[in-house]
């Protein structure tokens, strides 16, 4: 007996009679005898709770974590604070084992919870809707490009380089399927080269892709971008990271169209990069075209509000080929983290964790840069992280940091071959100065 | 506790808190003064105890898989077994970041490397990728790769893809998303592909065909060989929507009945939980002749040492962020673990098993479409005495009252009035049992007592709600009371 398999062999007996048969093997017989599979799956034999639980903790404990070793890294991923109350609502199993509300009347919390993530990721980004979720930062990027095309029907995107270049490549992989035109932006002085970006957009352009605080933890500045892209009547999509909204302009006061970004920093572990969540929020008017699901306000019978999902005839259930989007399943308990976090957090509270970041990182910025042996790679204001740039190879740094029990920031020069020797170093308020005089301390040892 | 109806907005109150941050320990910094946010986001300030008291009262508002039998099918609603959830959250998988330098987490490599040999198994597949974060991002790596193959040998031409009508929503929007042409085939009395009508659609131009099997109804095509013979002498490929592997491992391999390339829904067939619509996890799997065109990174070992290649110039890319839902893939690892190869067959016998039993004791109420053996669903239709015209959407808001979860509703679309049930191998004849007895008092009522029907639900903590209402003047957020 298997502990998850309920069913004895008495009750199979009873169903096997009901059924009129001898043995379970007679359900197959519709399965062709040639590709019926004759021998056991090689695998191992079953292992009981503590011989799982053993052979797990092997696998992580040969990965050195976050919790005892101080992180400096970021890039698209971050260690920030979560909050217990978010672990009690996600561990709750009334949401984690429910799926898709779809039928609402014994669905209200997944759907109110769903209601509510989407008011803050309004509240946050200021813009007027908000999907239930999609997968991740880049995913969303990608489908806000598909949405930009759909509704300026032009076949155009332009993309700064200096956005994640996890998203640079994921929309790569996805437009030239529709023969949607990417066109990158190159960056100057560290931020988006507007002068080359005023020179690409025309009246084909759908929508211009930018980021901020960007790749490089820069802030951009969205005013002429933002000029420039409605002149040509395309579309201002802006990649945000959530934390930063706490203390900097959102996408909404940028007049951006469609604000988009990852959401893991809200309420969600680092977890080898997934799962995180997607956002994407939009102005009204383009609400029909959004990809997913999308909760709405109602009444039931009674009069009383509830909560279903609304606007379906854009999903792939109903429409089909003529869907919005193909996504179903989404990053729903994810969202459930980030609505847990914001509530936790509220106004107050992401202020204030943005706030410490930005005191932090610019603590640390500082005191790197003291003696002279390192220097920001670009004079930019910037929020949470900063590349920094020296003259020792990176793999020298690195390897000292590490064997002095830091895990230290990432080499840019993959992603950007001129920025050579330069390490982008990620500030959360989880870091302590003590911690950040010792990353500086041993900076200062190199030689 | 059913009643509560506060939004979380409607809690708030100035002044209170539910964190605690450290004090700063740095000095303060001048901010960047034409960056700075003009109006703070209205987000709630409620206490501690307000988060908690309202996730808890929201939760009592949620049917769930721990509260009873959740028959929704093709989703797979199996039990979540909770030493997954325990080994997921140790901090050496969750406290680990992407980036991190390959030889601080080859815990991690080894067990994502050792996961797609365990599906390489159980599918016959040569090579897995973990990246797609669902079902639905599967079916798109899994026809970028299709597209891929044929454009290497420079076959540009080919931009079809077939469907079966009983196909899920998803694959032919996938399809369509991906800016190919979606060619739909009928399905046959049997259920199966109409393989007279498969034949005149296929042409140079196909590039592959999706299917799955056993199909949305629940049935095996038999004639699955001869389809993939069909397809592959056309020059196409094959594509398994793995949705309904729970009624086949062990028994058969979609690598053996000829499919090239497959997604698997690790929040269905492995156990890992639906939460609330997501996250899941979409692995694709590929036969030799595909490995070069799988999403970058790959994970390889070099030296007994666990690295990430990206030198790979056939691959289509990179669909998401980093290496997949990294968090759902150590739970599906840990379900393998304690099953083993028996365990997964036995799985796999008595989804098909629980699944005959309930067609067996439905079918004398309900209309049953396709009378035969089912696999891990089945679809049956209207009810067979039924004077008073009841659909199955009232049948599933009856259902409600007997705090059971109604299976998939209106789907497949090839069936009118569908109602799609998977009742999955963690539940008990007991449990089955109840569901099928409120099946047969509800097709009782309808002769004798439609009214409780057509008014139902009664017991649920919402009355029935009005999507047209929702849907005619959407309101998605909330408002401040002005």
């Amino acid at each position: 007996m298997f502990p998850y398999l309920p069913t004895t062999k008495a009750e199979e007996e009873a169903m096997l009679n009901r059924l009129g048969i001898q043995s379970i093997d007679d359900l197959f017989n519709n399965i062709p005898d040639s590709i019926k599979l004759k021998r056991k799956l090689d695998l191992e034999d079953p292992k009981s709770e503590i011989e799982v639980e053993r052979l797990l903790q092997g696998f992580s404990n040969q990965n050195l974590n976050a919790i005892n070793t101080p992180i400096f890294l970021g890039a698209g991923i971050y260690d920030h604070y979560i909050p217990s109350t978010v672990r009690y609502a996600i561990n709750r199993s009334e949401f984690y084992t429910a799926y898709t509300p779809y039928q609402p009347e014994i669905s209200q919390g997944t759907l109110q919870v769903i209601f509510e993530y989407q008011s803050m990721i309004c509240a946050i980004t200021d813009m007027e809707v908000s999907n239930a979720s999609l997968y991740d930062g880049a995913s969303a990027a990608a489908e806000a490009a598909f949405l930009a095309a759909e509704k300026t029907r032009r076949k155009q995107i332009i993309v700064s380089e200096t956005i994640h270049p996890d998203t640079r490549r994921v929309l790569s992989t996805y437009l030239k399927y529709r023969g949607i035109e990417l066109v990158t932006i190159p960056m100057t002085n560290g931020v988006t080269d507007i002068e080359i970006l005023k020179k690409e957009v025309s009246e084909n352009t759908a929508a211009i892709i930018l980021q901020t605080p960007n790749f490089l933890g820069y802030l951009e500045n969205m005013e002429e971008a933002e000029k420039i892209i409605h002149k040509n009547k395309g579309l201002l999509i802006l990649s945000v990271d959530p934390i930063s909204l706490g203390i900097f302009k959102s996408p909404g006061e940028w007049g951006a169209d469609i604000a988009i970004g990852d959401g893991q920093s809200l309420g969600n572990p680092m977890s080898f990069g997934g799962p995180t969540l997607g956002f994407i929020a939009c102005s009204k008017d383009l609400i029909r075209k959004m990809p997913g699901r999308i909760v709405g306000q109602t009444t039931d019978k009674e009069g009383r509000r509830g909560f279903v999902s609304t606007l379906q005839t854009r999903e792939q259930h109903i429409r089909r080929q003529k869907a919005t989007s193909n996504i179903c399943s989404n990053q729903a308990l994810n969202a459930l983290a980030a609505c847990a976090y914001l509530i936790t957090m509220g106004k107050k509270g992401l202020h204030d964790v943005a706030r410490l970041c930005y005191d932090k990182a610019h603590y640390a910025a500082d005191i790197i840069t003291e003696s002279g042996k390192y220097r920001l790679a670009f004079e930019q204001p910037f929020f949470k992280e900063f590349p920094i740039l020296s003259e020792f190879p990176v793999k020298k740094i690195q390897k000292k940091l590490l064997e002095n029990g830091i895990i230290g920031g990432y080499s840019l020069h993959k992603d950007f071959p001129i920025l050579k020797n330069v390490i982008l170093y990620c500030v959360t308020e989880k870091r302590t100065k003590k911690e950040i005089d010792y990353l500086k301390q041993l900076l200062e040892e190199m030689a | 506790m059913k009643k509560y109806d506060k939004l979380i907005f409607e809690c708030s109150v100035p002044g209170r808190k539910a964190y605690r941050l450290p004090t700063s320990d740095v000095p303060e910094y001048d901010l960047p003064s034409s960056f700075v946010r003009q109006k703070q986001a209205s987000l709630p300030e409620v206490s501690e105890v307000d988060v908690i008291r309202h996730f808890a009262n929201l939760s009592h508002k949620n049917y769930a898989v721990d509260l009873g039998i959740y028959p929704l099918g093709s989703c797979t609603m199996k039990y979540n077994p909770k030493i997954n959830e325990e080994v997921a959250q140790m901090p050496g998988f969750t406290y680990i970041h992407p980036l991190q330098p390959v030889e601080t987490v080859q815990g991690a490599l080894e067990l994502i490397a050792e996961l797609e040999k365990f599906l390489c198994e159980i599918t016959g597949m040569s090579a897995f990728s973990m990246q797609p974060s669902a079902g639905a991002q599967g079916e798109a790596l899994g026809l970028m790769i299709i597209k891929a193959f044929h454009e290497n040998r420079g076959d540009y031409k080919r931009n079809k893809i077939i469907v079966p009508d009983s196909a899920h929503g998803t694959n032919p929007a996938t399809a369509a998303m991906l800016g190919m042409k979606v060619i739909e085939v009928p399905s046959n009395k049997d259920g199966g592909v109409d393989i007279e009508k498969l034949k005149t659609v296929i042409d140079d131009k196909i590039a592959g065909l999706m299917l799955t099997n056993p199909s949305t109804l629940g049935l095996f095509e038999k004639n699955i060989l001869k389809i993939a013979d069909m397809i592959h002498e056309a020059g196409g490929l094959l594509y398994y929507d793995g949705a309904n592997a729970n009624a086949i491992m062990g028994i058969t391999r979609p690598g053996d009945m000829g499919f090239d390339v497959l997604h698997l829904n690790l929040h269905k067939t492995f156990s890992t939980p639906h939460g609330g619509g997501g996250p899941g996890a979409g692995p694709v799997g590929v036969s030799k002749q595909l490995t070069d065109y799988l999403p970058v990174p790959v994970i390889v070992k070099k030296d007994d040492k666990y690295e990430l290649d990206y030198n790979r110039p056939l691959s289509i890319g990179k669909i998401k962020g980093f290496y997949g839902n990294f968090g759902v893939l150590v739970r599906a690892f840990a379900y393998i673990a304690t099953m083993g190869a028996e365990g997964l067959k036995r799985v796999s016998e008595l989804a098909v098993l629980h699944a005959n039993y309930m067609m067996e004791n439905l079918k004398e109420y309900y209309y049953l479409p396709y009378d035969r053996t089912c696999m891990h669903e089945f679809v049956i239709s209207r009810l067979k005495n039924n004077p008073n015209g009841i659909t199955t959407k009232e049948i599933a808001k009856r259902l409600l009252d007997f705090d059971v979860h109604p299976p998939t509703i209106y789907f497949p679309l090839i069936v009118n009035e569908a109602m799609m049930i998977e009742p999955t191998e963690t539940e008990s004849k007991d449990s089955m049992d109840k569901f099928i007895e409120a099946m047969i008092q509800i097709a009782r009522e309808a002769v004798e007592n439609p009214e409780i029907i057509r008014t139902a639900p009664h017991n649920t903590p919402s009355k029935l709600l009005d999507e047209v209402k929702a849907a005619r003047n959407p309101v998605v957020k909330w408002e401040a009371e002005t």
